[in-house]
């Protein structure tokens, strides 16, 4: 059964990337559909549901308590060592969301301005057709036919339908975590306004395990942790955190309402996020922070922008990869730079041995840690860093100089 | 010789969808298929796997 009509745009994946990018579309009334494989938006979720203020400024979003459940006015880091690192403001920072209903909230929205939502629709194939993609689905036993200008793949880390129409959107397994997660109840011994985040190679290599409280004694208790490290160990994200939660009095006795799993794209950026027909955001485009693995707000920003050049595109009636291509430049300057530099700062996170974060986490200043995350310290402030900090550690000096070197020797996008 | 999906073990996350070099993996909804003539046995899906469901 084939649609005659043909869309503006059609998104792959209801997921916050493809909402927003299904909302600025409808917004500029374009004729747009998005799909998703799944039967229910925003579930299962794979996500710890953290989003700060900034994206909330950035999205234009307002919280309500239907689904930002949590208020969040601060962070606690445990270091390999337990030394208790707590950051906290009397101003509210940002939110632990319900994804479920935020999502519903999202596309409900999208509706309202005009879009087209179908579930449980599954593409199994892409092709290109006189200028026009036909895209065939998978709904229960049938296969629609739909065809479109645009497809804007926001369909996730297993994203196949950029693949399909030709990008390459594969992830390295250097860059991809591998994630698990407890919603549990019943639990306690932590502040309820502060995220969790607990450092060290015996609880998570090359991650963290963390606590974003939900209210009521509920949290998501989760584990990301680098693949190769998984692989090297043989322990699984999974086996990683059921050992720790067993080790917390706290956690341990608090019963399980909800499981998740998933990879996290945490770095490996896309050189080319465009092709014909195709502009790809959110997991699929890899837009997640390298450093903490968030990427609600990043990939909302993305689907926007995505949609903001597809709106140009309907307007020239111009849909060759060479007129969409300023989307992957747009993106670099609007927020990709800024993540490939965390990147680096990852790199430099990675070489730090247990010893070495405890030793940092007593002396660094909140305010260098996080200049040193963004990369965005000047030379004064690398000088007293140097001589007062590091200089008692030569290990961290070496790193700390490999980093800098790397860092501007290494060109922009 | 193909990789092979534990479903019982299974969270249809699809992280081994994302880091398959040859897209021999799909998702759909809740089951993994994978096509054994692409599968080249390279185990990058049992790495990323968070639950230990791909086996060689």
């Amino acid at each position: 059964m084939a649609e005659k009509i043909i869309y503006d745009a059609i998104i792959v994946g209801a997921g916050p990337s493809g909402l927003a990018a299904g909302i600025e579309l409808a917004s500029g009334k374009a004729n747009v559909l998005i799909l998703d494989r799944k039967q229910e938006i925003g579930c299962p979720k794979r996500c710890a549901e953290g989003l700060s203020n900034r994206w909330f400024e950035i999205m234009k979003l307002k919280p309500t308590p239907e689904w930002a459940v949590q208020e969040i006015k601060g962070a606690v880091l445990y270091g390999p060592n337990g030394k208790q690192v707590k950051m906290k403001d009397k101003k509210i920072l940002g939110y632990v969301l319900e994804r479920k209903m935020f999502e519903k909230n999202l596309a409900i929205q999208a509706v309202k301005l005009g879009a087209k939502i179908l579930l449980k629709h599954q593409v199994v194939e892409a092709k290109r057709e006189n200028g026009v993609v036909r895209l065939k689905v998978e709904v229960n036993d049938e296969i629609k036919e739909f065809s479109t200008k645009l497809v804007l793949a926001c369909d996730g880390i297993d994203s196949l339908v950029a693949r399909m129409l030709g990008l390459n959107t594969k992830n390295n397994l250097n860059d991809t975590d591998s994630g698990y997660q407890y919603e549990m109840t019943g639990i306690s011994g932590y502040d309820e306004n502060c995220l969790h985040l607990f450092f060290g190679t015996e609880v998570a290599p090359r991650g963290y395990v963390w606590i974003f409280p939900k209210r009521d004694n509920t949290a998501n208790v989760g584990i990301g942790i680098g693949a190769y490290v998984s692989a090297q160990t043989k322990i699984t994200a999974k086996e990683y955190l059921d050992r720790w939660i067993a080790s917390q009095p706290g956690l341990k006795d608090g019963s399980i309402i909800e499981v998740n799993a998933g990879g996290i794209p945490v770095g490996g950026f896309l050189e080319k996020m465009t092709a014909d027909n195709l502009l790809v955001a959110g997991d699929a485009g890899h837009m997640v922070d390298p450093i903490h693995g968030g990427g609600i707000g990043i990939a909302m920003e993305g689907g926007r922008l995505s949609a903001e050049v597809a709106l140009k595109a309907i307007k020239a009636n111009k849909f060759t990869d060479d007129f969409l291509s300023t989307y992957t430049g747009d993106w670099f300057k609007l927020r990709g730079n800024e993540l490939k530099r965390r990147l680096k700062s990852r790199h430099l996170l990675e070489q730090l041995t247990d010893d070495d974060f405890n030793y940092l986490a007593e002396s660094l200043t909140m305010d260098e840690a996080l200049k040193i995350g963004n990369g965005t310290m000047n030379k004064a402030e690398l000088a007293i860093l140097f001589t007062k900090k590091l200089v008692q550690r030569p290990g961290l000096v070496k790193i700390m100089m490999k980093y800098l070197q790397e860092g501007k020797s290494s060109s922009q996008i | 010789m193909s990789v092979k999906n534990n479903s019982n073990k299974c969270m249809y996350c699809g992280a081994c969808v994302g880091v398959c070099p040859v897209s021999a993996i799909v998702l759909k909804d809740t089951r993994i298929f994978i096509d054994e003539k692409k599968c080249i046995s390279c185990g990058a899906c049992v790495k990323i796997c968070p639950v230990g469901a791909m086996k060689l």
